[in-house]
């Protein structure tokens, strides 16, 4: 850098001070602009959807021992969610009043799993997981049984709490 | 009358005379067609552009509505099909290309003394190229781009401790829904493409102001301390104008990618639009694009135990090692001196291909939709054997072994088990299972076990 002109002791410390002054000012705006813009991008990380019933079908509808997908929708879905607000889970009528639901989505990468009832199994399309009718894994990359979801019978509905999709 | 007015736009811009420096500025002699691959990439980013911009007029970045607006775009805006294949086959191009640089500049060790920062601020492309391609695919808002997305943040969610924080962060909440595609778009469209543009301005400063490598010759390494000098000799000596005695070649090789970009766009069109974005809908086969079909190869063929430590830290690694290469900045040159760099070259491209067909067969998927066995090939009235045949059908079998070519590939051809074992071995495989395959003690009764090992063992 060129040496500044009329550089004397009281010019050169006004100097040091605009241009820390300057420095701190753009910070300062800087914040005020970006730590919002920051803030909003994280914000899913703070929000926790609530978790809520969804009623899938009358008790009558399921049959003992058959397993079936059923679909209901997001603990809060937004209103331009359209399709993508659905969600699935396997669900078993274990006797008369007991039921069981499966996550849809494979432990290994979330893929979803398809029930084959002639064979019992969960079978995953992606990466050719298998999980036993009871979810323990059978074959496959899978590292953990698939997760279920809790249910409960309400007045002759059978009803399904919506869950975070399960991140292993 | 021109002349003037060139002349004082020049006097008061002076933008004319600094593009003519530009493009007038001295390169050396004989680099040839391996050079036209980084300006390659830069075109095709451009045509990204432009394309992305006439997408987005009438893209809707909802979750519910993206998805029809695609159809429209597809079936009945004018030119929109062509300007969406021009937009995928443009993308196909620019990942394959920066992937070719960046080979090129590795195997010319053109990132060496001064041009380490050339080597890093294409690296940090080459990454962003990535994310632009995956969150791109993303926005093909259909079932498949759904279960991507939960795909990727299942990867991320393997990272320790802030693994679930990423996967939320990719989800923009707790499962797929009304707010993860507008993050996506505005990456895609805004955040990632303004990074794009300011490292390839660094970039082209940086080439610039370093000048175009020299083709290198074994025996004649760089030493920092003379490198510079020797490099403008060379240029007093020998410099052609970059305009038009190199960039013919970049005028040339960038028209004809373009020229095959807008002719596959034509003939094969963009990539069809799946089912509905409906995660209730559980017949899905969820495939990245082509460009991450290898890496899906990778996370099916992965030893299990191995597989967290492949998905987490094997980006990592990857992205330390772009990092560090630009530090081995001083000798030869010439791939011939640097055997290891050839071969690490040829090793990634040739595992990137392998994996790439793996992925293209994934012979790991069951194959749900296989076809009950043909009587003839049954080829017995054997009651027993004919119920086997049906219940290696039905129970799931089929879906994973192969007989008479009807049949997945995760377990091995049944063609001609009776040949290799016996009756019992069949019995013990099949009750008792394998490392990939179920016990089928869980699923099937004793009776039908028999029928099925009856069937098996009549195959020969």
């Amino acid at each position: 850098m060129d040496a500044a002109p009329h550089a004397d002791a009281a010019t050169l410390a006004r100097r040091r001070f605009l241009s820390r002054l300057s420095i701190a000012l753009s910070a300062a705006a800087g914040a005020i602009v970006g730590l919002p813009v920051i803030g909003f991008l994280f914000a899913p990380l703070t929000r926790k959807a609530p978790r809520v019933w969804r009623a899938v079908g009358r008790v009558e509808d399921f049959r003992v021992g058959e397993t079936v997908s059923v679909r209901f929708e997001d603990g809060s879905p937004l209103p331009w969610a359209g399709v993508t607000a659905r969600t699935a889970a396997w669900l078993r009528r274990d006797d008369a009043s007991s039921f069981t639901a499966f996550s849809v989505h494979c432990t290994h990468l979330g893929c979803p799993v398809r029930w084959i009832s002639e064979a019992k199994l969960f079978l995953c399309p992606c990466h050719g997981g298998v999980y036993y009718a009871d979810g323990s894994v059978s074959a496959g990359p899978p590292p953990k049984p698939l997760p279920t979801y809790p249910v409960r019978v309400r007045n002759g509905q059978v009803e399904i709490e919506t869950s975070p999709i399960p991140i292993v | 009358m021109t002349g003037t007015l060139l002349a004082w736009i020049d006097d008061r811009t002076g933008l004319i005379s600094a593009a003519r420096r530009v493009l007038e500025h001295p390169v050396p002699p004989r680099t040839g067609w391996w050079y036209v691959f980084g300006s390659a990439t830069l075109l095709a980013f451009i045509l990204q552009v432009a394309t992305g911009i006439a997408l987005a007029t009438a893209y809707v970045p909802s979750s519910g509505q993206a998805y029809d607006s695609l159809k429209f775009i597809s079936e009945q805006a004018l030119l929109g099909r062509f300007l969406r294949g021009m937009h995928f086959f443009g993308a196909s191009a620019m990942v394959l290309l920066i992937g070719i640089h960046v080979s090129r500049t590795y195997l010319m060790a053109a990132y060496k003394f001064p041009r380490e920062l050339n080597w890093l601020t294409g690296a940090v492309l080459l990454l962003l190229t990535l994310a632009l391609a995956f969150t791109g695919q993303l926005l093909r808002w259909d079932q498949s781009a759904v279960w991507s997305v939960i795909v990727g943040a299942a990867q991320a969610g393997r990272a320790p401790v802030i693994g679930p924080e990423i996967a939320r962060f990719i989800l923009a909440g707790d499962t797929v829904g009304g707010a993860t595609l507008s993050r996506f778009f505005a990456f895609h469209v805004f955040f990632i493409p303004a990074l794009v543009f300011a490292l390839i301005g660094l970039h082209l400063i940086l080439v610039l102001r370093h000048g175009i490598s020299e083709r290198p010759k074994a025996g004649d390494p760089v030493d920092p301390a003379t490198y510079r000098q020797r490099y403008d000799e060379l240029l007093r000596r020998e410099g052609v104008p970059f305009w038009p005695d190199a960039a013919w070649r970049d005028v040339v090789f960038g028209a004809a990618m373009v020229a095959t970009v807008a002719l596959l766009a034509i003939i094969v069109g963009p990539p069809d639009l799946g089912p509905p974005p409906d995660p209730s809908l559980l017949e899905a086969y969820p495939r990245p694009d082509w460009y991450f079909l290898w890496y899906f190869a990778v996370l099916a063929m992965a030893p299990h135990h191995l597989e967290n430590i492949i998905i987490v830290a094997g980006p990592l690694i990857f992205g330390a090692l772009l990092l560090v290469v630009p530090f081995f900045n001083k000798g030869e040159r010439s791939v011939r001196r640097r055997p290891l760099a050839a071969l690490l070259v040829v090793f990634i491209w040739t595992m990137i291909v392998v994996f790439w067909v793996a992925g293209e067969r994934a012979p790991w998927s069951p194959d749900f939709d296989v076809p009950p066995l043909p009587a003839q090939t049954v080829g017995t009235n054997d009651s027993t054997v004919v119920a086997g045949a049906k219940l290696f059908h039905d129970r799931g079998c089929a879906f994973c072994h192969a007989i008479g070519g009807i049949g997945g590939k995760r377990g091995p051809d049944l063609s001609d088990v009776g040949d290799r074992m016996s009756a019992d071995q069949i019995t013990a495989r099949i009750t008792n299972g394998g490392p990939n395959m179920p016990a089928y003690v869980r699923v099937l009764s004793p009776e039908e076990t028999g029928a099925i090992v009856e069937f098996l063992s009549h195959r020969r």
